[in-house]
């Protein structure tokens, strides 16, 4: 646990030089480093091995035809919103991603706790050479809430 | 002046005459020994006494595959590349292929020459084109249409087909679920009772070979109860069907409270099956257990990992290991390679993916012996390393996935990889 959050924070540390690096001379919003705390990134990581894995394999790279990636794609690090649904309702439309199309058919996952798909996914969006913000419970909550 | 240009002049035609007569003599000896295997067997690791060479990379997800007597070759690409559906290649004398043209704009995976036609997929529908005596496509643009609306979901969509001696085709249609499950692949979703959709899918379909636009009400589901199979070949032997089914995957993710990660891993088997009118496989009622040797009842359908399924379901002649995806069947009739290979049968695994977080496995071609048209021996790992690396295979990302399997005239074995779109070509070295 100690190395894991030794590691992130290293991690945190170096791309927050290269932020830094790259918006010098430029005038931009100041785009806030969240730390995601370890904790949250074991957890996930727990309900990624036990419902995740099986498919999106351990490097996150998914199945040739398959299952997609989880690696810098905009279903993992664009709209919050789209991504918790996916994760609770499933996703039974074929998409490509890079020119591949992957078909295979992703059951919901409804069943996880408001807790379990917001780790899981802060997760994703942290791991595989992502870098996104954490999703929150709340978020979580009000896209269950919503209609599917 | 003149002097020191000559020189250079001089010397570059005496290496020119030089390299030239040493490139027709390598010709002549290229042409009098037939096709030569790479220095390093295009990387497949490979029996004593065989190499291999790569006929060619069309970088397009090559499929199943047809090799003429001429020395053509017709390959089905999985999605069309450049308008595309089936690429026409033709051989050198060292085996070395090039493109030299394509037709047919519909991605596909079955293919297969019989009796002057060339037969191929979509997959919705089947069609043939005639061949001319140097079996060369006639008209490229004007197929018969023999059979259209075919079910096609998401997952299993591919329609392999084969031809018998009675002017019969043979059709795959694939189910486009896991197990039948109320939520497909969800976790511990019940069975569909009587799973609907073994109507019109999860069968070997019969149709005829030289009738138009027959569908569903015009063929005869010739055998059912198979999830899904991708290799398939006719027995000449036996003049029978034989089909490889991919089993079903998710035991673990499904029902986590009755199969570990590792049970899941092997289980169920790959099985080849031979196949007679009326037959049915079972799924999604029952998987084959190759570890204990019987026919297990779905958890789905109230099993329990050990309870038995109904014995009205047929036997496989063989059960491999569980996700190796076999994508290519061939019997083996040339006379090229060692006599113990003659009737046997080779299967391309395409590779898992079903066994994270276990190693994954496959990424090679079988070989089962056949004696008296039965299996006889076990199986044995025939070409390997197309992954790559075994760290490649194991982590799912391999360099190469075997899927076709074609036999030349000559009696070489061809494999198609639909990762890179290589073409293999395994002969027999030794006399």
């Amino acid at each position: 646990m100690k190395q894991v959050l030794a590691i992130f924070l290293i991690l945190t540390t170096i791309g927050s030089i290269k932020l830094n690096a790259q918006t010098k001379g430029k005038v931009k919003k100041t785009v806030k480093t969240e730390v995601v705390s370890a904790l949250v990134l074991a957890n996930g990581q727990k309900v990624y091995n036990q419902y995740c894995l099986s498919c999106h394999m351990a490097d996150g790279g998914g199945v040739q035809n398959m299952n997609p990636p989880l690696i810098k794609t905009t279903y993992v690090l664009g709209d919050k919103t789209r991504l918790i649904k996916i994760a609770l309702n499933g996703l039974a439309e074929e998409i490509e991603i890079d020119g591949e199309v992957y078909t295979n058919v992703m059951p919901s996952h409804g069943f996880l706790k408001d807790q379990e798909i917001a780790d899981v996914l802060t997760f994703v969006r942290n791991s595989f050479g992502n870098k996104a913000s954490a999703i929150k419970v709340s978020e979580v909550k009000a896209a269950r809430a919503e209609k599917k | 002046m003149k002097k020191t240009l000559l020189i250079p002049v001089l010397l570059s035609a005496i290496v020119f005459i030089a390299l030239y007569s040493f490139k027709n003599i390598s010709n002549n000896h290229l042409r009098s020994n037939g096709p030569i295997a790479d220095a390093d067997n295009a990387g497949l690791k490979l029996p004593e006494g065989f190499g291999a060479l790569k006929v060619a990379e069309l970088g397009a997800k090559a499929r199943h595959l047809v090799v003429t007597p001429q020395g053509d070759i017709y390959v089905k690409l999985a999605r069309s590349k450049e308008e595309k559906g089936i690429i026409v290649l033709h051989e050198n004398s060292d085996g070395k292929a090039q493109v030299t043209g394509g037709f047919g704009n519909y991605g596909g995976t079955g293919i297969y020459m019989k009796d002057g036609y060339l037969y191929a997929s979509s997959n919705q529908e089947v069609f043939r084109y005639k061949l001319d005596a140097q079996n060369k496509v006639i008209d490229p643009n004007k197929p018969e249409k023999i059979i259209t609306g075919l079910k096609a979901g998401r997952q299993h969509e591919t329609k392999s087909l084969v031809l018998d001696n009675n002017g019969n085709v043979y059709v795959n249609i694939g189910v486009n679920s896991n197990s039948c499950q109320e939520q497909d692949r969800g976790l511990r979703s019940p069975g569909i009772e009587g799973c609907p959709l073994l109507d019109s899918m999860a069968g070997i379909w019969q149709f005829k070979a030289k009738e138009l636009n027959q569908s569903y009400g015009q063929g005869v589901r010739f055998a059912t109860g198979l999830r899904n199979v991708v290799g398939l070949d006719w027995n000449q032997q036996n003049n029978q069907l034989f089909v490889m089914q991919h089993g079903r995957d998710n035991l673990n993710s499904s029902w986590p409270e009755l199969y570990n990660e590792k049970e899941s891993a092997e289980v169920p088997a790959e099985c080849l099956y031979a196949l007679k009118l009326g037959d049915n496989a079972g799924w999604p009622f029952m998987y084959y257990d190759q570890i204990q040797h019987k026919k297990i009842v779905a958890p789905e359908y109230g099993g329990n990992k050990k309870k038995e399924a109904d014995s009205k379901f047929i036997d496989p002649t063989v059960a491999f290991p569980g996700h190796m995806a076999p994508n290519g069947l061939l019997f083996y009739t040339g006379s090229m390679f060692p006599d113990k290979y003659r009737n046997g049968a080779f299967i391309a695994f395409h590779g898992s993916w079903n066994r994270a977080p276990e190693p994954q496995k496959g990424y090679f071609v079988v070989f089962q012996p056949f004696k008296d048209g039965k299996p006889s021996g076990d199986w044995e790992v025939f070409a390997d390393n197309f992954a790559g690396t075994p760290e490649k295979a194991a982590a799912g990302r391999a360099d190469h996935r075997p899927c076709g399997l074609a036999q030349g005239s000559d009696g070489s074995l061809y494999v198609t990889d639909d990762v890179k779109g290589t073409i293999y070509r395994i002969v027999y070295n030794k006399k």
